[in-house]
C-alpha cells in the first residue's frame, strides 16, 4: 500500500511502541461487520445513542443497546419514533455537550435530511454510521450508495470504509476528528449495506483502554447550561448567513488535514493505516486508475492482480474522505494516468453520478488533460464481478483512443428493458 | 415581578400574545431552566442573530422536533443529575400539526418535559395559513370565506385529549389573560415527574385581527363565551375547571376579530354563528362550566 510521506515517517516511529502494544491489540475475532462497528462505537463511550429501526435496519443499535442492558456500556439509549426524530435527539443531547451515536441507512438517512443540514449548521460532531444501501422506488433493501452520495452537500464529513475493520478504525477516527475544536462538524461513516454490516470476517477489535487513550473527552466550550445561558439556533438574515456556511465551508477545508493526522495518530496507536483521504493499490505506474469508493475494492484488488499478471499496468484510487473532497491529492495521485475510469454504486439522474462529476471537476483546472470516464455499477445490490471490472478496464483502455460514452450503467440486462 | 427572562427588544408585533405568555411562563419556571423551541414567530422575533432575548439557555433546531431535541437535552440533565426545568415552547402548527410525531413519542417515552403550546390558531409566521388548531368558521389565507365558504370548514382538533391518551400525567388549557392561573400551572406541571401539556389561548394581532389595545379583553372573552374552557387533567382525569359566571354570548368574542367578520356579513352567517354557539354551549355542559 502507498503511503504519503507524513505516514511514513509517522509509521517509523511508531514501529517500536506498536511492536510493545501487539500483545494487547491482538484481539482477531470473526464476528459479524455490525457486532465489530458497535464494539468500536462501545469503546467511543458515547453519552447518547438513538436508535430507529427504518426499513432497511443493522443490527448495529441492537448490539449497543444489548451492551447497555448488560451493563457493559453506560450510555442513554433512546428508541424513537422515526429516523427523523433519531438524529433530532442527539441536536439536544450535542448541544447539553453530548458525544453522541446513532446509525442509518437509505430511507432513514433520506428521513433526516432536514436534520442533517441543521447538525452541521449548528456545529454539533455527531458521528452516524450510514450503511449505504438502495433508495426506493421501486423498494430494494440492498446495498448501493445512492443515499450518501445524495446527502453529499448537507455539510457532513463522509469517509467511506473498504471492508469491516475500517469501518471500525474509522468509527473511532471520526469522533476524534468532529470533535476537534478547529471542526466541529458531524461525520458519517459509510460502510456497504449487507456486505460490510451483515458479513462475518476476522476482525480485530478496538482495545478499550487504547480506544480512550487516542479519544479524549468530548469538553465543548459552549453547551446549553442555566449558569451561561446561550442562545443556540438563532435565525440568520441575509447579512450574516453566508458566514455561516463559510465557516463550515473552512472547518471541511482543515478537516483534509486532520484526516490525514488522525489516520497516523491512529496508526501510532494500533498500527493500522488504509491512507487519510486516499489509498492507492499499484496506481504508482498504472495506466489506467480506477477510481472508487468502499466494499467493491476487494474485488477490483483481485481483478487488478489478475490484470498485471497478464501485464496490464492497472492500479486503483480508492477514495476515502468524501467529503471534504480530497482534490490535491487526486490532482497528484493521477497526474500520470493515461486514462482514468471511475467506478461507483450511485447515479445522478439527468446528469452523472457523484463522484465522477467531482473528480472532473477536480481535475478540470490543473494540468492533467486525462480521459475520464464513469460506470454505474452494483446499483440495488446488484453484484459487482472480476468479468465486471475487466469489461470495464477494457472500456477504459478504449477511451484511451477517444471517449465514446462518458457515463455508463455498467451492468445493464438490456433483454429485459 | 422581578426581571423579565425574555428581555425587552424583541420584534414580536404590538398587541401580540406570545411574549406576554413566555414572560409568564419564565416567571413561574425561574432561572435554572432550559428551553426550546420548533421554528415559529418566536423564533424569528426574539433571536434573530446575533441578538437573542432569551435569558435561559434557548435551542431551536426545526419546525417539526422541538420534542425529539427536548428529549435529548431531558436524558442529558438526567445523566448529569441537573435538576433543571425543561421546557418546549412552541406554536399550535408545530404542536398539532407537523410536530405530532416527534410530541407522540416525547409524551409516551414519558421524559420530564413540560410542553407549553401557545395556540394563536393558525400558521402565523407563515402568513396565516389554517393549521388543525383554526376553529370553525375561521378565516385563513388558506380557508378563505368566499360566496362558497365560510372559512375552515373543520372544527380545532383536541390536542389535550391527544396528549391525555398518551397518559402525560399533566394537562391543562390555560389563558394569556389568566396569568395567575398560567403561572400556577407552570408551576404544578414542572413538579410533575414526566411529560406535562399546557396549551394557552394566545391571540394573535396579525392573523385574527383586533385593535392591539383589546388582545387581553379579547382572551378573556374566550374563556367567558365558553370557547376556551380552563380546565386541568391529572392522570387523565379532569382536577379543575374555572367556571363561568355568565357565559357571554359568542358573537360578543367572534365580532371584534377580523378573521371571523365574514359571518356577519353574509346573509345565512346567521347560521354558523348558531353552530358556534353550540360549540360554546357543549364545552358549558360538558365542562359543568356554570355552577
Amino acid at each position: 500500500m502507498n503511503k504519503g510521506s507524513d505516514g511514513k515517517t509517522s509509521q517509523k516511529m511508531a514501529s517500536q511502541a506498536y511492536g510493545q502494544k501487539m500483545a494487547k491489540t491482538a484481539n482477531m475475532k470473526v464476528v459479524e461487520g455490525s457486532y465489530a462497528v458497535a464494539h468500536a462505537v462501545m469503546c467511543c463511550l458515547p453519552d447518547v445513542i438513538s436508535a430507529y429501526p427504518i426499513t432497511p435496519q443493522t443490527h448495529i443499535v441492537e448490539h449497543l443497546s444489548q451492551m447497555v442492558a448488560d451493563g457493559e456500556l453506560d450510555s442513554e439509549f433512546l428508541t424513537v419514533d422515526s429516523e427523523f426524530s433519531a438524529l433530532s435527539v442527539l441536536v439536544g443531547s450535542s448541544a447539553c455537550g453530548a458525544r453522541c451515536y446513532s446509525s442509518t441507512t437509505s430511507q432513514g438517512l433520506a428521513l433526516m435530511y432536514e436534520v442533517l443540514y441543521n447538525v452541521s449548521g449548528m456545529r454539533l460532531p455527531v458521528v452516524m454510521n450510514v450503511a449505504n444501501r438502495a433508495m426506493g422506488a421501486p423498494l430494494n433493501i440492498w446495498n448501493d450508495q445512492q443515499d450518501a452520495i445524495g446527502a453529499r452537500d448537507v455539510g457532513w464529513l463522509q469517509i467511506y470504509a473498504e471492508d469491516v475493520q475500517e469501518s471500525v478504525d474509522a468509527t473511532l477516527q471520526a469522533y476524534k476528528i468532529a470533535e476537534d475544536s478547529d471542526i466541529r462538524l458531524p461525520i458519517m461513516v459509510c460502510m456497504d449495506g449487507f456486505i460490510l454490516t451483515h458479513v462475518y470476517e476476522p476482525v480485530e477489535l478496538l482495545d478499550k483502554d487504547l480506544a480512550r487513550q487516542f479519544l479524549p473527552p468530548y469538553r465543548p466550550e459552549y453547551i446549553l447550561d442555566p449558569k451561561h445561558p446561550k442562545t443556540f439556533g438563532a435565525f440568520a438574515d441575509p447579512s450574516t448567513y453566508t458566514e455561516f456556511r463559510y465557516q463550515q465551508f473552512e472547518a471541511q477545508e482543515k478537516a483534509l488535514d486532520k484526516i490525514e493526522k488522525v489516520a497516523v495518530e491512529f496508526e501510532e496507536v494500533f498500527g493500522r493505516y488504509y491512507g487519510g483521504l486516499l489509498d492507492s493499490y499499484y496506481a504508482e505506474d498504472a495506466e489506467v486508475v480506477i477510481v472508487t469508493l468502499g466494499s467493491v475494492i476487494g474485488t477490483i484488488k483481485d481483478a487488478i492482480d489478475a490484470l498485471r499478471s497478464e501485464g496490464k499496468k492497472v492500479g486503483l484510487i480508492k477514495v476515502r474522505s468524501y467529503r471534504p473532497f480530497p482534490v490535491k491529492a487526486l490532482r497528484k495521485s493521477l497526474k500520470d494516468a493515461s486514462v482514468i475510469a471511475v467506478l461507483e454504486k450511485d447515479v445522478s439522474i439527468g446528469s452523472e453520478a457523484g463522484l465522477l462529476t467531482d473528480l472532473k471537476a477536480a481535475l478540470y483546472n490543473s494540468q492533467i488533460r486525462t480521459p475520464v470516464i464513469g460506470f454505474a455499477a452494483g446499483l440495488g445490490g446488484r453484484d459487482i464481478t472480476i468479468k465486471d471490472i475487466r469489461r470495464l478496464v477494457d472500456k477504459a483502455e478504449a477511451a484511451r483512443k477517444g471517449i465514446e460514452s462518458e457515463f455508463e450503467f455498467l451492468t445493464l440486462r438490456k433483454e429485459i428493458l | 415581578m422581578e426581571k423579565s427572562l425574555l428581555a425587552p427588544g424583541h420584534r414580536a408585533c404590538a398587541g401580540c400574545a406570545m411574549p406576554t405568555t413566555i414572560k409568564l411562563v419564565l416567571d413561574a419556571a425561574g432561572p435554572n431552566t432550559i428551553v426550546v423551541s420548533p421554528t415559529s414567530c418566536l423564533e424569528v422575533t426574539t433571536t434573530p442573530f446575533p441578538e437573542s432575548a432569551w435569558c435561559v439557555p434557548w435551542i431551536h433546531s426545526l419546525f417539526e422536533n422541538a420534542a425529539a431535541v427536548a428529549s435529548g437535552v431531558e436524558v442529558m440533565l438526567k445523566r448529569r443529575r441537573q435538576d433543571t426545568n425543561l421546557i418546549v415552547i412552541g406554536g399550535d402548527g408545530s404542536t398539532f400539526d407537523i410536530g405530532m410525531g416527534s410530541n407522540s413519542g416525547m409524551f409516551e417515552r414519558g421524559h420530564k418535559i413540560l410542553y407549553v403550546c401557545y395556540d394563536n390558531e393558525a400558521y402565523m409566521n407563515t402568513g396565516v395559513q389554517r393549521s388543525g388548531s383554526t376553529p370553525f368558521c375561521v378565516h385563513t389565507t388558506t380557508t378563505p370565506s368566499g360566496s362558497k365558504s365560510f372559512g375552515n370548514p373543520r372544527p380545532k382538533k383536541d390536542m389535550p385529549a391527544i396528549a391525555r391518551a398518551h397518559h402525560v400525567p399533566y394537562v391543562a388549557t390555560a389563558s394569556v389573560a389568566y396569568p395567575v392561573d398560567l403561572r400556577r400551572k407552570v408551576k404544578k406541571a414542572l413538579q410533575v415527574n414526566g411529560p406535562s401539556y399546557i396549551q394557552v389561548n394566545a391571540p394573535c394581532i396579525t392573523g385574527w385581527t383586533f385593535d392591539a389595545g383589546t388582545m387581553i379583553e379579547l382572551a378573556r372573552l374566550a374563556v367567558e363565551t365558553g370557547l376556551w374552557p380552563l380546565a386541568e387533567w391529572e392522570n387523565e382525569e379532569l382536577v379543575g375547571v374555572k367556571k363561568v359566571r355568565r357565559p357571554k354570548p359568542v358573537e360578543e368574542y367572534l365580532k371584534i376579530q377580523g378573521r371571523y367578520k365574514h359571518l356577519f356579513k353574509k346573509a345565512d352567517g346567521g347560521d354558523m354563528l348558531k353552530q358556534i354557539q353550540g360549540l360554546a354551549d357543549a364545552n358549558i355542559a360538558k365542562y359543568k362550566l356554570v355552577d
